[in-house]
């Protein structure tokens, strides 16, 4: 196979965020072909490389550009079925959301620096995709990181994004500073930074502190990938453009922290406590982001959280020990989350709020917008995990591969013995993901009565939106009389294919699995049924509640405000973990550079000006000395020969 | 250092000589340097500019008395003819020139004055205390005609002459310096050092 | 004769000479100081002249000549003293001050005027 065939995959995207980059300014006509078509060319060459390089068949190719001190950095690639079926995956997303743009930010005037960073965000995350080694790995990880501190931060104007971009750019940093560590730990042990070297290494049993790195490496998977405690910056980043939020939350960003723990899950193997911790991590997540998702009034704070559960699914399938189904469900994942994002943004074009409640007060919103209304729903099923839709069998590959780490035969797929994934991680994973399959559905459905309220209740005029409802005020305002573009409608339909079809890609072991590590992705027998009861029973409690509220109230009301009762306060702050984090980090932070700030101001500064002022109060005595007068410098000078004589003489 | 000069002043007489038994001379001595001083003093302190310069022929004549009882008696003439004839009428001169004041003027001392106290007074105790310390016992054994005109004579022109050459050259050039600085009206543009504030056209 | 009577007036006169020239103001009286420490010291060639009987009478010509560079200086002195006047306006020692530094003198150099009223009215020249 020609390397430059694989090289070309990341390179492309980036040159074209530089050619973007340069001539937007000057030649605004070129900014769009030169935004989408790059990233067009690398999604199909990277579909050309996957099917070059088929089923079951692995490819490394290492290049030394010089040496250095330790372990070897080559430029290398690694490219097995994981880095085929991502890389189609981020150049599918990656191009649905570059056409998408030229519509939804077609009056920015930031409009070429936004799509040359979300080509380069594009390109960054294909390098960490392809990548085979480890730091260079890194070097995709960390630009990924300052274009999403750069997209978040889009609409800079406004102190939300402000903060927020500022936000996922620390948090994501204090994740990446253990991330780096671990690196140095798995590079240390296996004399080399290259990722067939160190899995090798695993193998042999030569990794000395596997515990250690993985729980550093889990810091930053924590990070980038949103996972309690560090996810807080997901939800908040929002306040981004909602093309972006889709690029962040279906395929680049947060499927790298998740794509690594698989691409590295040999190490993870190796240390059963740092499973446990990402199971629990993973549970934490889960129900955490279910509960909080029910209780958010923006839309695309839902989709957030929701995002931050499903990542939780994954991270709870790698603590089973089976990376098939944690990147199965997220490609299907990242298929049905696009099609959320960008069918909510059409729907935050038309109805110029973000705010769920004022939706439901809009009546016509939903003859307004019909494929959005027919996408979401599709999107929505498939997030709830119904049968046959790609969520179903992703969510139910993961229940499986709970259950039977729970049962003590974890399907590590040859990856490493079974027995080395804890039973208590399985147990913990498949106990929160059942009860987070009730709140997914629950949510969903809150999600899908407050958008499209029912014609009889929306006619009687929704809730007021309450005061201080989020909006993300995007420049194009659009006229309401009209439909949206195509370009904002046909990527709906086309990201709806997969969202709707993809799971039956698990059902055979040739197909999808082959691609992988073999094995099965078949949801079993008891999992399939609690997983599908539990989302059907969270659908039907919800769609009751809202029945009763509603008529109650007599006006659309909000379901999930009489579903948590006394949680719902704290849910909608994300529980409070802002206000914590401000309590233990940021105050002391501010403290702490307030009183650098005073020591610099009142003492050093005190110092510096001391040493002037002093300097000029010599200067001003020795000027007065400088009178001019001849009799004032004979006098000192007699004066001074007095002086002498009478130190002579008594010295004498 | 005193032992060398007390060596170099000749044998001493073995009778002892005290303050508390002063011959006439030195009485004559002591009154007129008092009143040396005294006219000194107010030469420099007195705030008639005029009086300060007759106090100085006071000053200066005492001294040339001193001269005499000094048995110099050439040098007290030539102090008399040349420090009362001549530099005392030069600086009448220069107060009329300069138009001082007749009378009391009341700022005849700079500010400079308490400094200037200080130092002097310094001056003289260390001075004062140095010489005191140094000639505490040095006798200076007077004979007539030390200082005589045929012995002062004989020995500036025996010994001194070349210096005295040299010196009427410089008295020449002194002459030819003071008429040039303060020759008027040349018209030629002159060297003006000074403040430009207070610059005057003539 | 103890040597110590004309040393000790010597010694005083020429403080006095001292004060003179740091406290007067007016040149010409500078110069009269200056002439009284010149004086004292001529004291001092002769007393030691004597003292020492020097065979060649170096203290009796060095008074000589002394007196004579005395002259000559006072000569001079007032010629310089008369040039200043006559371009300054003033014999004043403490107000020739053009080689003292400038920020010090300029706030002092609109009050002078002002501060310096009729007794020294030769200001213009």
């Amino acid at each position: 196979m020609n390397i430059a065939l694989i090289a070309l995959v990341p390179a492309l995207p980036a040159l074209g965020a530089a050619a973007t980059l340069a001539t937007g300014r000057r030649a605004p006509g070129w900014t769009k072909p030169l935004a989408v078509l790059p990233v067009l060319t690398a999604a199909v060459l990277a579909l050309v490389v996957a099917v070059q390089l088929g089923t079951g068949r692995t490819l490394d190719a290492a290049t030394r550009l010089t040496p250095t001190g330790g372990p070897d950095i080559s430029l290398a690639v690694h490219l097995d079925g994981y880095t085929s079926l991502i890389s189609v995956l981020v150049g599918l997303v990656a191009c649905c959301v570059q056409i998408y743009s030229t519509a939804y930010l077609k009056t920015d005037p930031r409009y070429p620096s936004y799509a040359a960073l979300v080509s380069l965000f594009t390109a960054a995350m294909l390098l960490v995709v392809y990548s085979g080694d480890l730091v260079v790995l890194l070097v995709g990880w960390e630009v990924m990181g300052i274009c999403s501190y750069f997209l978040i931060g889009h609409h800079w104007e406004t102190a939300d994004a402000r903060s927020a971009s500022l936000k996922a750019f620390l948090v994501t940093k204090l994740g990446d500073v253990p991330f780096l560590f671990g690196i140095f730990v798995l590079a240390a042990d296996a004399h080399s930074f290259r990722i067939t070297q160190v899995l090798g290494a695993a193998g042999h049993g030569q990794l000395h502190h596997p515990t250690l790195a993985a729980l550093l490496l889990l810091a930053g998977v924590a990070g980038k990938s949103a996972q309690f405690p560090l996810h807080t910056w997901l939800p908040d980043a929002m306040a981004g453009p909602t093309p972006v939020s889709a690029l962040i939350h279906a395929a680049t960003m947060v499927a790298a922290g998740i794509y690594l723990v698989a691409r590295l899950l040999p190490v993870f193997l190796l240390s059963g406590a740092a499973l446990v911790v990402l199971a629990v991590i993973a549970a934490v997540t889960m129900i955490g982001s279910a509960l909080a998702a029910l209780a958010q009034d923006d839309i695309k704070r839902v989709l957030a959280y929701s995002t931050v559960g499903q990542l939780g699914y994954m991270a709870g399938a790698l603590a089973s020990g089976d990376r098939q189904a944690a990147v199965f469900h997220l490609v299907s994942h990242g298929a049905f989350k696009a099609l959320l994002f960008l069918s909510a943004g059409v729907l935050i074009h038309a109805a110029h709020t973000n705010s769920l409640t004022a939706m439901s007060g809009l009546p016509g919103l939903r003859a307004r917008v019909p494929d959005a209304r027919w996408t979401l729903g599709i999107g929505l099923v498939a997030l709830v995990g119904l049968p046959p839709f790609a969520g179903f069998f992703s969510k139910e590959a993961v229940l499986t591969a709970a259950e039977k780490a729970a049962a003590g035969a974890a399907l590590t797929n040859g990856v490493g013995p079974a027995s080395a994934v804890p039973t208590a991680a399985g147990w913990i994973v498949l106990l929160a993901g059942s009860l987070t399959a009730l709140l997914t559905a629950v949510y969903a459905t809150r999600l899908w009565l407050l958008a499209f309220p029912a014609k009889a209740i929306a006619r009687r005029g929704g809730t007021a939106p309450e005061p201080g409802a989020p909006y993300s005020p995007e420049l194009d305002e659009a006229d309401p009389g009209q439909a949206e573009p195509a370009a904002m409608r046909w990527p709906l339909w086309v990201l709806a294919v997969p969202a709707i079809g993809f799971g039956v890609a698990g059902l055979n072991p040739d197909w999808l699995p082959a691609l992988l590590d073999g094995g099965s992705l078949r949801p079993s027998a008891n999992t399939w049924v609690i997983g599908t009861g539990l989302a059907v029973a969270g659908v039907l409690v919800c769609w009751a509640t809202w029945r009763t509220v509603s008529t109650r109230s007599g006006a659309a009301a909000d379901p999930g405000r009489a579903l948590l009762g006394r949680l719902f306060g704290p849910a909608r702050q994300g529980f409070g973990l802002d206000r914590l984090y401000s309590l233990l980090f940021v105050r002391p932070a501010l403290g702490a550079a307030a009183l650098v700030r005073f020591l610099d101001r009142e003492v050093v500064e005190g110092y510096v000006q001391g040493s002037g002022g002093a300097a000029r109060l010599l200067g001003w005595l020795v000027r007065r000395s400088q009178s001019g007068n001849a009799q004032t410098y004979l006098s000192a000078l007699l004066a001074a020969s007095v002086l002498i004589a009478v130190f002579v003489a008594v010295g004498a | 250092m005193t032992g060398f000069l007390l060596a170099a002043a000749g044998p001493l007489d073995a009778a002892p000589r005290g303050f508390l038994s002063p011959t006439g001379v030195e009485i004559v001595f002591v009154l007129v340097g008092l009143a040396v001083l005294g006219a000194a003093v107010v030469s420099v302190t007195t705030r008639q500019l005029v009086h300060a310069a007759l106090w100085l022929v006071v000053a200066l004549g005492g001294l040339a008395v001193e001269f005499l009882l000094l048995t110099a008696e050439f040098v007290a003439w030539v102090q008399v003819l040349i420090y009362l004839g001549s530099v005392v009428v030069l600086v009448l001169f220069g107060l009329m020139l300069t138009r001082a004041p007749i009378g009391r003027s009341p700022d005849a001392d700079s500010k400079n004055r308490w400094v200037a106290l200080g130092v002097a007074l310094a001056a003289a105790a260390t001075l004062v205390t140095l010489v005191v310390d140094a000639f505490r016992t040095s006798w200076i054994d007077l004979g007539a005609g030390g200082g005589s005109t045929a012995v002062t004579g004989a020995s500036l022109f025996r010994h001194w002459v070349l210096p005295f050459e040299a010196l009427s050259v410089l008295l020449l050039a002194a002459l030819v310096g003071a008429i040039v600085i303060s020759r008027t009206g040349s018209g030629k543009a002159k060297p003006r050092p000074g403040k430009l504030t207070t610059r005057q056209e003539r | 004769m103890h040597l110590l009577y004309p040393a000790v007036l010597a010694a005083l006169l020429f403080c006095v000479g001292v004060y003179g020239v740091l406290a007067r103001r007016n040149a010409v009286l500078l110069l009269m100081s200056v002439e009284l420490m010149l004086n004292a010291v001529n004291l001092n060639l002769i007393a030691f002249d004597a003292w020492l009987r020097d065979a060649l009478h170096a203290g009796q010509a060095l008074t000589l000549f002394a007196i004579t560079v005395a002259a000559a200086e006072i000569g001079l002195g007032l010629a310089i003293v008369l040039l200043v006047f006559r371009t300054r306006g003033t014999a004043d020692v403490d107000r020739i001050t053009a080689l003292g530094d400038r920020a010090a003198e300029v706030p002092a150099q609109p009050t002078e005027p002002a501060a310096d009223p009729a007794p020294k009215g030769q200001a213009v020249s």
